[in-house]
């Protein structure tokens, strides 16, 4: 099929590994942030096929994952209120709180609903006078400006009885604090693509510079993947640090200036704790003062919640490239996607999701 | 009742307690459903004469019967299905039509011949007579064209709002030859893994008319009768070791089932299995995998290694089989577990979903 054939053709992907094996003279740590891009490396066992010393670490890049799990829990009071229509992307609704699930909420009564869209809520909450509709808008700068526009469209058509409960994260604060960190392994970064196509890539030039470390923005098909991980080694090979873009039918330098408008106007930056990491300075976006009566953490008086993590649970080391999925002790044993520890193991795009659907005959190394 | 239920008492309760109440993943497809019936089911339904039939689990049960002279050695096949699809108009058919076709293939691939089928209507009160009766009009369409009577039924109201219109149940029986033994018993190591055509047709059309995501896919549910090829490799005396049809969960959902049940390792190739563009690109943008898609007309055929070409043969000889193709091998190797070689030449396992797919974030 055209646009997917293509970049999924197994003999160019033999050409491109060829290239790499070709270019490769020592080993090299490479971080995909994107939980999509390890979907795909997963998925198609691009680890396996990579020249031995290539290796691909797992960033934090699965919005799922790192949505603290204080805000999971305010979703699951949100949702377990009478009156209240609980709109979320699918991914949420397995994603484990202290207490269980959405689908838990749904199950004992809660109004929750799978939306595809951010303005679909918008359309419920119009249908729905009577009723509190929330849409839980979570996620990296890719799905920022759609659940942006949900207020501005509210605002637009004087609907009230919509709010947003926010837990937007940021890349560029991410990859700054993983090379801050002193067990730091990262020698090159591929960037997530569609993250790029909304903010454009100038973002990435100070992070470059200042830890001379390579970033190539990278797609998510099995051939734009394997070509970000062929550009980032020859730069590393050839003792260079650049920016690059490996994705430009997706990315133009500039990014998406409508879609930065948009979320200009409705969010501002904040400081957020990422599940299993913890807090990392301005790597968040909350609404602006301007729209803070579409808050629903105010809207909903949900303070004075007190989280029980896992204690067996290693995502924290995972989402941060210290730990591959199958070297934690939980793994495939108390922790199943049945019935999951850790946000990683829920998400389609979770790093110890996508292992243990695809690689759970491997053993921990 | 008297008291609250003691949970203690079910066989194994522990996998039940994380859902104290009904998910919808429990209708899935997938492990929850299996735990459902597993754990709360079937220990609630032992201890009867025929109880070691239910425990098979097989798309129908295959019952021998008492009294009516073994001489012909002919078995009966028996087998329901409740059909609650929303919207109950899709591309390419409707509610009606899927609740014959269902059950049919159900027989179908057990090796039975249908022969007749009950029909259980529950309406919700205000659904309007005239789509009832575009939906009775197909049943009976649908049950000529596989050649099956609907001897029975019944109809039910509900108060409005307790129902979505129309759900159907049906029930159907069909002879099983005699002699003739089918299931994961007969799999055997070497055996070839065939699909009778292009897989995700179904689950993608209803998904593409389904409220808050319609999208234009240029595309029809595959909702056939699979008797014909069914019946036509059996006469054809190829050595088939099981058959199935992949609906709820799709391919890879079979695979698991047959895997596990078996107690052998299934191995496909990813490139192998036709799926079409408009499937593809619907997955694509929605997050979803093809292999775990809904079919309705589709069955996956479990055939002796030397018998695969000519099984194919046969297959494609009949008009709901022509892209029949071979997509995998049953291998002594990773028991219970499916994996597939992917596009690009590396390997991953197949799993058993959990419940239904839920659309990626991004």
């Amino acid at each position: 099929m055209k646009y997917l054939d293509e970049f999924g053709d197994p003999d160019l992907a033999r050409r491109l590994l060829d290239d790499i094996a070709a270019t490769v003279t020592r080993p090299w740590a490479l971080m995909e942030v994107c939980g999509g891009q390890t979907h795909t490396i997963v998925r198609n066992g691009i680890d396996q096929l990579l020249p031995e010393g290539v290796e691909m670490i797992h960033g934090p890049g699965c919005p799922v994952c790192v949505t603290p799990l204080e805000t999971i829990d305010r979703a699951l009071a949100i949702a377990a209120t009478p009156g209240v229509i609980f709109c979320s992307f699918g991914d949420m609704i397995r994603v484990p709180g202290s207490h269980g699930d959405l689908f838990r909420v749904k199950s004992t009564g809660g109004d929750v609903r799978i939306v595809y869209s951010p303005l679909d809520a918008v359309r419920i909450a119009q249908d729905n006078p009577d009723k509190q509709v929330v849409f839980f808008g979570i996620g990296f700068e890719t799905t920022a400006p759609a659940n942006a526009m949900t207020v501005q469209v509210a605002r637009r058509q004087g609907i009230t009885n919509f709010s947003l409960l926010v837990s937007h994260v940021l890349v560029p604060p991410a990859i700054t604090a993983i090379m801050e960190s002193p067990s730091c392994r990262v020698q090159g970064f591929l960037a997530a693509g569609h993250v790029c196509t909304v903010m454009g890539m100038a973002q990435y030039e100070p992070l470059v510079a200042k830890y001379n470390v390579p970033i190539v923005v990278t797609g998510f098909e099995p051939l734009d993947v394997l070509e970000g991980i062929r550009r980032t080694v020859r730069q590393l090979e050839e003792g260079r640090a650049e920016l690059e873009n490996a994705y430009p039918r997706a990315v133009a330098p500039a990014g998406n200036p409508v879609a930065q408008a948009v979320v200009e106007d409705v969010f501002s930056v904040c400081d957020r704790a990422w599940r299993g990491i913890g807090v990392i300075p301005r790597s968040g976006w909350r609404l602006a003062e301007a729209y803070a009566d579409f808050d629903a953490e105010t809207r909903f008086d949900v303070s004075g919640i007190i989280t029980t993590e896992s204690e067996l649970c290693r995502a924290g080391e995972v989402l941060q490239g210290l730990i591959k999925p199958v070297q934690c002790e939980a793994f495939g044993t108390t922790c199943t996607p049945r019935s999951p520890l850790g946000a990683p193991m829920v998400s389609s795009e979770g790093a110890c999701a996508a292992y243990y659907q695809f690689r759970r005959l491997e053993q921990p190394a | 009742m008297s008291g609250p239920l003691d949970i203690t008492s079910w066989s194994c309760p522990v996998p039940l307690r994380d859902h104290p109440n009904v998910v919808m993943g429990h209708g899935g497809g997938g492990r929850l459903s299996a735990e459902l019936i597993e754990h709360l089911f079937l220990p609630a339904f032992g201890r009867t004469p025929l109880a070691d039939v239910l425990t098979q689990l097989g798309d129908a049960a295959v019952l021998d019967v008492p009294g009516a002279g073994d001489s012909a050695g002919v078995r009966l096949a028996f087998t329901t299905d409740s059909y609650v699809v929303h919207p109950r108009f899709f591309p390419g058919g409707n509610i009606g039509d899927l609740a014959v076709n269902g059950t049919v293939n159900d027989l179908a691939v057990s090796g039975a011949l249908p022969l007749a089928l009950s029909v259980g209507a529950i309406l919700e009160e205000g659904m309007p007579l005239d789509e009832l009766g575009i939906i009775a009009e197909s049943m009976g369409t649908a049950a000529r064209a596989a050649g099956v009577s609907i001897v029975t039924g019944d109809t039910k109201v509900v108060d409005s709002g307790h129902g979505d219109g129309v759900y159907l149940n049906t029930a159907g029986i069909g002879l099983v030859p005699a002699g003739l033994a089918l299931g994961p018993g007969q799999v055997r190591p070497g055996d070839a893994v065939l699909l009778s055509g292009a897989i995700g047709m179904h689950g993608i059309a209803v998904l593409s008319v389904r409220d808050g995501l319609e999208f234009g896919a240029d595309l029809i549910t595959d909702s056939a009768p699979l008797t014909p090829m069914t019946q036509a490799l059996l006469g054809a005396g190829v050595a088939v070791s099981m058959m199935r049809d992949p609906t709820r969960g799709g391919v890879a959902a079979t695979l698991n089932e047959i895997a596990h049940a078996s107690g052998t390792g299934i191995a496909i190739v990813e490139r192998d299995v036709p799926v079409p563009d408009a499937v593809r690109a619907a997955c694509g943008f929605l997050g979803l995998d093809p292999l775990y898609i809904a079919n309705e007309g589709k069955a996956v055929v479990f055939v002796r290694g030397a018998d695969a070409d000519r099984a194919l043969e046969v297959m494609r000889g009949v008009a709901v089989g022509r892209a029949a193709t071979r997509i995998g091998t049953v291998t002594s190797e990773h028991p219970g577990v499916v994996v597939a070689r992917t596009g690009i030449g590396g390997t991953r396992v197949v799993d058993l979903p959990l419940a239904e797919q839920l659309p990626r974030i991004c």
